[in-house]
């Protein structure tokens, strides 16, 4: 992909570029590299001292419970965000499609909790569920008899979070896959529907299929953004506990950094996230062009 | 539609307002919670209904703050921070972004190639995943505590300059022809022609950019010790996770309110923008 017509000028080029490259550098590679070599070092709590390690951080790291146990609140966290929010947005979806009287008011209430900041999501269900105060923490008491304290109970903890973060991510889901229904062609529906084919059957053969690509495309986005974007519902909710019930990997990389002064460890913890946010977008890139479906 | 099914449409109806309803209960709840007394806040089960204390509480919020010293800072200061910081991220990216763009598609130069791959690898590279050594840089460069710090290592986009790119090489070559017979440099072209011809692109990004830098959390967490740099969304999150004998959640719930309404409205407002950014951006 390249243009014919082109200008010719020999430092402008440079110029234009300048200002992304040097922050790309600054901000990016080199804390990036940085974060690769202190993986591998061992640095005194004063930063005096440094030696080379080879891999001992990483095995370190693997021989902690602890890192495993943050894998594991990990992988099922962002299962469950994943699953829940594709499920949840793809029936509203389903459901808006068929709408045609007021369907643009419909979709301006339901865009805009992409707005609201994961954080602020985080304080708005700790305020709902609150066991104190909270409105459905209260009326889960008095109407079932079922305690919900998330300030205490690990389980009910990491339920809170992964409500929370599917709420703020379900605006992007349910747009993405309107706009995916919205493409399906409109003849196939039709001839379907002459040949005796229910809304139901249809949905199961037609549409489902042809919403694979965008299906598989939400999901490696919703992946990312459990594994990544979720660290301001965490902190401003529950701050990775009851007893590390909620923490996710990148709470623990900010936890044991900044708050446990633990560099090596932080450090190798960033190099094993900088390699899967690699490989989930490597994934994303080579599957969205080869589309799954057909 | 396909066939007329009433009792289909109804139902499409009726889940799509249970939907509506379920994800706007959260929203009800806090505006609910800014409108009553603290009493009545710290009293289960709470109203479902509004009070009548909305502007007092907003008032004391913006212009008085709460909770003792140093946490009491009035709201207005961290919202000012945060429009400075969302608009500052937000101009920033396009501008430099705009600019990159112009320059690998417009010319021929050496090390062209290895410059798009560099601003590519960004891509891949969040903030979450490199905390530490990023902190290190700005302190190194003391950028903490300043309106530089919080805006500078974010501006750097890879998903703008591609943005940039598709749309530059989609513009039709007889145009750069016409504009260089007629004696027009690439300063010229690219001020006079391409910028008004990237309106669209631009507002697109403008409001995906505005609602990702106003939400950004960790990052000012990390480069502010003073109340007067904190942003709205962090002053919400400590206010919150204060061990206080009585929870303001009258006061919480306003801040919130305050934390939630631009980013909204600008979604609300701008919504064939906000689509068209979110779909361009993820191309």
């Amino acid at each position: 992909m390249n243009k014919r017509v082109t200008f010719n000028a020999k430092l402008l080029p440079y110029v234009l570029l300048a200002p992304q490259i040097a922050v790309t550098l600054a901000f990016f590679i080199w804390p990036s590299g940085q974060a690769l070599w202190q993986s591998v070092i061992l640095e005194d709590a004063f930063g005096g001292n440094s030696r080379f390690v080879g891999f001992a951080n990483f095995e370190r790291l693997f021989a902690n419970e602890g890192y495993w146990a943050s894998v594991r609140i990990t992988l099922f966290f962002s299962l469950m965000v994943a699953s829940l929010g594709l499920g949840f947005s793809l029936l509203l979806a389903t459901m808006a499609d068929r709408i045609v009287r007021g369907a643009t008011a419909y979709k301006a209430l339901l865009v805009w909790p992409y707005a609201v900041a994961p954080a602020v999501a985080g304080v708005l269900f700790g305020f709902l569920f609150n066991p104190s105060v909270g409105i459905v923490a209260y009326f889960l008491k008095k109407g079932i008899g079922y305690e919900f304290n998330f300030v205490i109970n690990g389980g009910q903890a990491l339920f809170l979070v992964i409500l929370a973060a599917t709420w703020n991510q379900i605006s992007y889901n349910f747009l993405f896959f309107l706009a995916g229904l919205q493409s399906v062609p409109r003849s196939l529906m039709e001839a379907a529907a002459i040949d005796g084919a229910g809304p139901l059957w249809r949905f199961w053969t037609i549409t489902l299929p042809l919403l694979s690509p965008t299906g598989f495309f939400l999901l490696v986005v919703n992946i990312i953004y459990a594994f990544f974007g979720t660290f301001g519902v965490i902190d401003a909710m529950t701050k990775g506990g009851p007893a590390r019930a909620t923490e996710i990997l990148v709470f623990k990389v900010y936890n044991d950094g900044f708050r446990g002064q633990d560099f090596g460890g932080s450090a190798a913890q960033s190099a094993i996230l900088m390699a899967i946010v690699v490989a989930l977008t490597v994934i994303q890139f080579r599957f969205i062009e080869r589309r799954v479906q057909y | 539609m396909v066939e007329n099914r009433p009792l289909l449409t109804f139902l499409s109806h009726f889940v799509v307002l249970l939907g509506v309803a379920i994800i706007a209960f959260p929203l009800w709840m806090t505006f609910v919670g800014s409108t009553h007394d603290q009493t009545t806040m710290l009293r289960a089960p709470l109203p479902l209904w509004p009070g009548e204390h909305m502007l007092e509480n907003y008032r004391t919020v913006l212009f008085e703050g709460f909770g003792t010293g140093a946490a009491r800072t009035p709201l207005y200061v961290s919202l000012v921070n945060s429009l400075i910081m969302a608009l500052g991220v937000c101009v920033g990216k396009i501008a430099i972004s705009i600019i990159a763009a112009y320059a690998v598609v417009y010319f021929r130069f050496p090390l062209r190639m290895f410059f798009f791959w560099l601003i590519f690898m960004t891509l891949m590279l969040p903030v979450e995943v490199r905390i530490v050594p990023t902190y290190q840089v700005v302190a190194s460069l003391g950028m903490v505590d300043s309106y530089s710090g919080l805006i500078v290592p974010l501006i750097a986009s890879a998903t703008a300059t591609f943005l940039f790119r598709q749309f530059f090489l989609s513009v039709p070559d007889e145009l750069t022809e016409a504009a260089r017979i007629d004696g027009a440099g690439p300063v010229r072209f690219f001020i006079d022609i391409l910028l008004p011809m990237s309106r669209t692109s631009i507002a697109a990004l403008f409001v995906i950019q505005f609602i990702y830098g106003w939400n950004q959390y960790l990052w000012p967490l990390l480069i502010t010790t003073r109340e007067s740099f904190y942003t709205v969304v962090m002053t919400l999150s400590r206010q919150v996770n204060t061990v206080d004998a009585a929870p303001s959640w009258n006061w919480i719930m306003a801040m919130a309110m305050l934390a939630m309404l631009p980013p909204v409205l600008v979604v609300v407002l701008m919504q064939r923008q906000f689509v068209k950014g979110l779909v361009d951006t993820e191309k």
